[in-house]
């Protein structure tokens, strides 16, 4: 008795179901409203702050990193009637959420990805006015140049301010001091024949030189490449390559030689051989368990590191080509912003502002963060204990700033380009299946068609 | 009995009316009422299954023909994301992969759970038979999660696997597995065979139990040998138990995503990409959700293919 429904019936209610979806509504997302005011790009009357009303700031950071949480709480303190909801994920998710999230339901304070696309959405409030008011624009410019874009997002470093650092970290070289003193180690390296001396006599020595992570969706090899770059050319066009200038170009004689520098340490045997299956958390389990002598990464590590290994790590910047040459590194902001359609905007960016020039601010920034503030270059600076990885980083920035040797970092470029550009052409290096000139013109070729769509 | 009707077609459907006012027209109303019961019956499941899986469906296929990052207006580009799937070697040797993984997802933990499942059956009675049992069913209870970090541990270059092969004179094989480009995509074939084989002999074994003893008494009258009864008695009656396997085996490896997820993030050098992980990449890290969205449908559509005649298959034998 029971009546069946026809499979043909089935079939032609879904594809006239799929069809209405397709022609009925039109493209996906053509509603999404365009904000019309995108922030304060006009003077603001004055500097704004939080206010004395109790108020609730929405704030979503990222997990694993205690330090903005450490800089809420002492905000607080400091000012009783702001309280924080705080909500935290890893970097990875926060990457693949931040336009949703941004655009559905906008923080207070964000942690912030790569802006440009955010930036090209509407998502992320112009801050020039705030700027203006708090008097950032007398920072030196180089603190804030990755955080500019163009209208539309594109170029990169310059235009209006979209977002802010808590701090800027900085790229270089950690040390095992033991191992060091192993291999008779004395002084950091001068110059780049210097630090392949150095890697040689690790390896007679049986030490692993370079413990590198180079496995799963973010190939590490992009640090040490990028040093050998600054160390062969100048960071200016690399910088112009990653802030999408209009006819940069990565493949260039000098980088080329930096990849064949790269590919020599690789044939030499320099890296730890699981390089391709490493991630970044085994990376740094293998360098504190003394499982080699060298590791390419940022000073956000050394509050850990002075914590897991108290003076038994170093730190240098990645030495030149020729020896007394000017230092370059990778250095980036720790880049937060306020959404658009936020509703305590005035006293997200008087939260920001207090990072900078507040003392107790500076001093969680340095001790529980471990990079240098943002901020005037006369700030007020805390006291770090000699001989800590801290302090050594903290000098190493100051030398970068005099050297005018920032640089934003490669993988940076575009969304996609280190997953899916640099990574598996980096993993092709080390095993071997890729030149260096094919790899950057690989890359070069991923860029231009990821920059141009 | 005795209240009035008042809803002929309520009425109907329970029990017969008093009354008999017209045959054609009882049977009728009688008809729809339980057609109106069965509609009503299946409306909460259809509404499930609608708004879960048909409408996000249909969502994706309409995505699919759009250039959209999922935030910003979309363009109409028609089948060009279509076009990208199958020309771009990036995209398409995602497909290839998987294709490759069934080697390792289905054909190993089905070959290998039959020749399992026998040799249990042949000891049903014994403790060993248990303990076997548990032991092969054990990845299936894992987090595959634990499972894919023990397995990194395990292949990494001073791992157990080239520990082992070293200290039986294999030093020269070593390597960092999940490394090596050469043998990424066989090492995670490797852990997805683990995974899948507790469940594909767990099946096999229930399929086993069914056959009637006498069958195997009979052959051993007309003294067939162990093989002659594998291949004429257990394997025909295991028939639709080896469809099952096959087909979830099958749906595991071309939509497989958390192995490779955990073990490999599909490198080194996309050489473990596979379509599902592909599709996550595309579409939250690229955000370009119209080539994710036509990658996904070009999935579907290869599962389907892949399974329905296999569903086919099996369901002609019963």
């Amino acid at each position: 008795m029971s009546r069946r429904i026809s499979r043909r019936r089935a079939a032609l209610g879904f594809v006239a179901l799929t069809g209405t979806l397709a022609a009925g509504c039109g493209g996906p997302g053509s509603d999404s409203s365009e904000p019309s005011e995108t922030g304060t790009g006009a003077a603001l009357a004055g500097a704004p702050t939080c206010g004395d009303e109790p108020i609730t700031m929405n704030a979503y950071f990222e997990t694993g990193f205690p330090m903005p949480t450490a800089l809420t709480d002492e905000f607080t303190a400091q000012f009783p009637n702001v309280t924080w909801e705080i909500r935290e994920d890893q970097f990875a998710v926060i990457t693949q959420n931040a336009p949703r999230v941004l655009a559905d339901d906008p923080p207070d304070l964000m942690r912030l990805p790569q802006v440009s696309e955010l930036v090209k959405d509407g998502l992320l409030k112009n801050l020039d006015g705030y700027a203006e008011a708090f008097g950032w624009d007398q920072w030196p410019a180089s603190q804030l140049e990755q955080l500019r874009l163009g209208d539309g997002g594109r170029p990169r470093g310059e235009g209006s301010l979209y977002a802010m650092g808590l701090n800027f970290s900085m790229t270089g070289v950690f040390y095992n001091k033991t191992l060091a003193e192993q291999i008779g180690m004395t002084a950091p390296p001068a110059s780049l024949a210097e630090f392949d001396d150095l890697l040689a006599r690790a390896q007679q020595a049986g030490v692993t030189p370079i413990v590198q992570f180079n496995g799963g969706a973010t190939g590490g090899f992009a640090f040490p490449l990028q040093n050998l770059m600054a160390a062969y050319g100048e960071p200016g066009p690399i910088n112009d390559w990653i802030f999408q200038k209009d006819g940069a170009t990565i493949d260039t004689p000098s980088n080329l030689e930096a990849v064949q520098h790269l590919d020599e340490w690789i044939k030499a045997g320099y890296f730890d051989p699981d390089a391709n299956a490493m991630d970044y958390a085994t990376m740094m389990s293998k360098f504190i368990a003394g499982g080699g002598l060298f590791m390419f990464n940022g000073d956000w590590e050394s509050g850990n590191l002075d914590q897991q290994l108290p003076g038994e790590v170093g730190f240098f910047l990645f030495p030149s080509a020729e020896e007394g040459g000017a230092l370059a590194t990778m250095s980036a902001p720790l880049t937060f912003g306020i959404g658009t359609n936020s509703a305590n905007a005035d006293c997200a960016a008087f939260f920001l502002d207090w990072v900078a020039t507040n003392p107790e601010a500076r001093t969680v920034a340095v001790e529980v963060g471990g990079s240098h503030p943002m901020g005037l270059p006369d700030a007020p600076m805390p006291e770090v204990q000699e001989g800590t990885v801290t302090a050594e980083t903290l000098a190493a920035g100051a030398q970068i700033a005099e050297d005018n040797g920032a640089m934003d970092f490669i993988a940076n470029a575009t969304g996609a380009i280190y997953a899916q550009s640099w990574t598996p052409q980096l993993q092709r290096l080390f095993a071997g299946e890729q030149t260096p000139e094919e790899l950057l013109r690989t890359v070069q070729s991923d860029y231009e068609s990821q920059v141009g769509s | 009995m005795a209240r009035p009707i008042l809803d002929p077609a309520v009425e109907a459907a329970g029990s017969p009316p008093a009354t008999v006012p017209n045959g054609w027209t009882v049977r009728r109303t009688r008809r729809r009422a339980r057609q109106t019961a069965g509609w009503l019956f299946a409306a909460p499941a259809l509404a499930a299954y609608t708004i879960f899986v048909l409408w996000p469906m249909g969502l994706t296929v309409q995505y699919s023909l759009y250039q959209w990052n999922g935030i910003g207006a979309s363009t109409w580009v028609g089948l060009d994301n279509y076009r990208r799937v199958f020309t771009d070697p990036e995209l398409f040797d995602t497909i290839l992969h998987a294709f490759e993984l069934i080697l390792y997802f289905c054909v190993v933990p089905v070959v290998l759970g039959l020749a399992i499942a026998n040799t249990i059956r042949r000891i049903a009675t014994t403790r060993l038979a248990l303990v076997a049992r548990t032991v092969i069913f054990i990845p299936q209870v894992i987090p595959l999660v634990a499972a894919g970090i023990t397995w990194s541990w395990l292949l990494a270059s001073d791992g157990l696997v080239n520990q082992v092969l070293s200290a039986v004179g294999l030093g020269g094989v070593t390597r960092a597995w999940l490394g090596d480009f050469g043998t990424a995509l066989p090492a995670v074939g490797v852990i997805g065979a683990w995974v899948l084989l507790g469940l594909c002999t767990l099946l096999l074994l229930a399929g086993m139990s069914k056959i009637d003893p006498a069958l195997y008494e009979a052959a051993r009258i007309d003294s067939a040998g162990p093989l002659r009864e594998f291949f004429s008695i257990t394997v025909p009656s295991v028939r639709q138990e080896i469809g099952v396997c096959v087909t979830v085996t099958v749906i595991a490896a071309l939509a497989s995503f958390d192995i490779i997820y955990i073990s490999t993030q599909g490198g080194p050098g996309n050489s473990t990409m596979v379509p599902g992980l592909e599709i996550y990449r595309q579409a939250f890290f690229n955000r370009e959700v119209g080539v994710a969205s036509a990658l996904a449908v070009v999935l579907m559509v290869l599962v389907l293919a892949c399974v329905l005649p296999i569903q086919r298959l099996t369901r002609e034998t019963s």
